[in-house]
């Protein structure tokens, strides 16, 4: 799950200064096909919307297909209600919200330490981390819900983001401190001289200017975590607990004979991504390019 | 400048101090259940009382397991849709945006369909499921758009039939992976000098000579990238599985996570799950060096 590029520099090159010599017909035919190829893509998405506001009756009469006569939200109201959405809502937002502010703090503190103070054993200390997250969770999984049994944390969000802050601040680490490692050495020896100590220099010259690095890696913490399943699967076994990934692991099957319903939950299931993504577009798809394979 | 007198190693020393809080969490989170999970693959355990020892048993049991063995050729049949079929298909796109589309219609147009190809990939997977299980049900949109133009005979109970489970979810998940695959090797593209290809355009080279001599060769690192990470990837799908077919039917879709779950958790032979999920750690290590090792090359190029 690695493959990092912080480079955040845009190109320099500006796109209008080229002006191609020929503009053929086919820019049209290539622009259909990839157009087609999109709308395929985004189908399912489209589908799941105009299922949702679908009535039972109206999905009876039309199938999947057609559009909706009226627009109910009976299904979308009934999903929200039977799964307890709004407190899966706020189970995901505290446990990523969380995570990403914690699994910054650890990447941050861990980078410093690596790429600014260049302790020995750095390399391997990286290639220790990111071996560890590599790994399927499968193998750590087990242990983990024996832990959290032992020490109560059983079923406790606690656990959960104690989890995810250190397994992505592993990965923090690695992306943080090849961005240090380029920082200009002038400017903390500038400010050491000036009588800063080293906590000073962190948090007044180093985070900074590492501002916006920051801001990308917390805001993939962020996504990463609402997407988790296995752990959270595991670990939060009482309703109350779970998140919206969870819940929506344990739809399937469901109901599956009752298509409005399926619709409407896989529309609200992927609606605070979407929203998320359409909001954080740039950053997710340009300013770094991070490998969520997990 | 370096060294000015007291700023001596033992100065030095305390920056190990920030290492504390995530070196801790790392050995506690992640090296010692690892190392748990390794010696509990050599006991035969219950998850409750005192776990037998029993040395390789387990291992000598996988040889033989039909489930594991499917489990794992399934996984091979993963290696396609995750990699083979995403990285071509990202390469593709990826050159036709950023040396067609992009020139043609400019770099909003081009922006545009790469998030709209890369939105699969951020999603939930669990929603994601939730949303192909039903478009795929016996019932479902794509039997009712065969239905529709004539093809009824064809349609299928895609996930619950053992002939097409496995060709359904790999779909699903080539929907997921090109996302990926694209916004990489667009990122990659991105620091290829556009000279280079005006001078070929130039040259009368046409598209595809062009993806062939300079983009293929030029993306050559995140070619290498994305399909180690791919390949990896391949060796944990676990959500889709979960979500979509349970490993059905008979077992048709079975891979090595939902297995290490399955006995982890439902049959609680947990001895036997861990020496599953340890043969998936070795085989990951082993890509993971790899990919290490090509990191730290490309890292000494530059």
């Amino acid at each position: 799950m690695a493959n990092v590029t912080l480079s955040q520099g845009s190109n320099s090159f500006a796109d209008d200064a080229y002006q191609p010599p020929r503009r053929s017909p086919l820019r049209w035919v290539v622009l259909f096909i990839l157009t087609l190829l999109l709308l395929l893509t985004l189908f399912p998405f489209f589908l799941a919307v105009i299922n949702a506001i679908k009535t039972a009756a109206d999905y009876a009469v039309g199938g999947p297909l057609s559009l909706p006569s009226s627009i109910d939200f009976g299904s979308l109201q009934k999903f929200w209600n039977v799964s307890d959405f709004s407190r899966k809502l706020v189970n995901s937002a505290i446990i990523s919200i969380t995570v990403a502010v914690f699994g910054v703090l650890i990447s941050l503190f861990n980078a410093y330490a690596i790429g600014i103070g260049r302790i020995k054993g750095s390399r391997i200390f990286l290639v220790i981390f990111l071996l560890g997250i590599m790994v399927p969770q499968e193998s750590i999984v087990y242990p983990l819900y024996y832990m959290a049994k032992a020490t109560g944390l059983y079923d406790t969000q606690l656990a959960v983001i104690i989890i995810f802050a250190v397994i992505q601040s592993a990965f923090g680490t690695y992306l943080l401190s090849s961005v240090l490692r380029s920082f200009p050495k002038e400017i903390i020896e500038a400010a050491e001289m000036d009588g800063a100590n080293r906590w000073q220099v962190l948090w007044q010259v180093v985070v900074p200017v590492l501002r916006p690095s920051l801001m990308v890696v917390g805001t993939f913490f962020f996504i990463w975590t609402w997407n988790e399943f296995l752990i959270p699967l595991v670990m939060l076994v009482s309703n109350n607990n779970q998140t919206v990934a969870v819940a929506m692991g344990l739809t399937r099957g469901q109901n599956m004979s009752d298509p409005t319903f399926s619709a409407a939950a896989s529309m609200l299931g992927i609606a605070p991504t979407l929203l998320f993504f359409l909001v954080f577009q740039r950053t997710l798809t340009r300013g770094v390019v991070v490998g969520a394979v997990k | 400048m370096a060294d000015i007198g007291g700023a001596s190693t033992d100065d030095k020393r305390s920056y190990y101090f920030y290492m504390l809080p995530g070196a801790i969490g790392f050995v506690v989170i992640v090296l010692i259940p690892q190392i748990a999970n390794f010696a509990l693959s050599f006991t035969s355990w219950k998850g409750v009382g005192v776990p037998r020892l029993v040395g390789w048993h387990n291992y000598l049991r996988l040889l033989t397991d039909g489930q594991f063995w499917g489990s794992m050729s399934h996984t091979l049949l993963f290696i396609i849709s995750m990699t083979i079929i995403p990285v071509v298909l990202g390469l593709v796109l990826a050159a036709l945006l950023f040396d067609y589309i992009r020139d043609e219609f400019g770099e909003a147009v081009s922006s545009l369909f790469r998030a709209g190809f890369y939105l699969p990939q951020i999603l939930p997977v669990t929603a994601a499921g939730v949303l192909w299980g039903w478009i795929l049900s016996p019932v479902g949109v794509v039997n009712t758009i065969l239905d529709a133009v004539g093809l009824g005979g064809m349609a299928q109970n895609w996930l619950g039939d053992a002939t097409f489970a496995l060709p359904a979810v790999s779909f699903v998940i080539v929907w997921i992976q090109v996302g990926y695959c694209l916004v990489v090797f667009m990122a990659g593209l991105s620091r290829v000098d556009p000279a280079l290809y005006e001078a070929a355009e130039l040259d009368g080279a046409g598209w595809w000579h062009r993806l062939v001599t300079i983009t293929i060769p030029m993306l050559a690192p995140e070619i290498f990238v994305v399909a180690l990470t791919t390949l990896i990837a391949a060796l944990k799908v676990f959500a889709p599985i979960f979500v979509l077919t349970s490993g059905g039917p008979d077992n048709a879709t079975l891979v090595p996570s939902y297995l290490t779950y399955y006995h982890f958790f439902t049959t609680q032979r947990v001895g036997y799950a861990a020496a599953i999920a340890v043969v998936q750690t070795i085989l990951t290590v082993v890509l993971a060096v790899i990919f290490l090792r090509f990191q730290a090359r490309q890292e000494s190029k530059e």
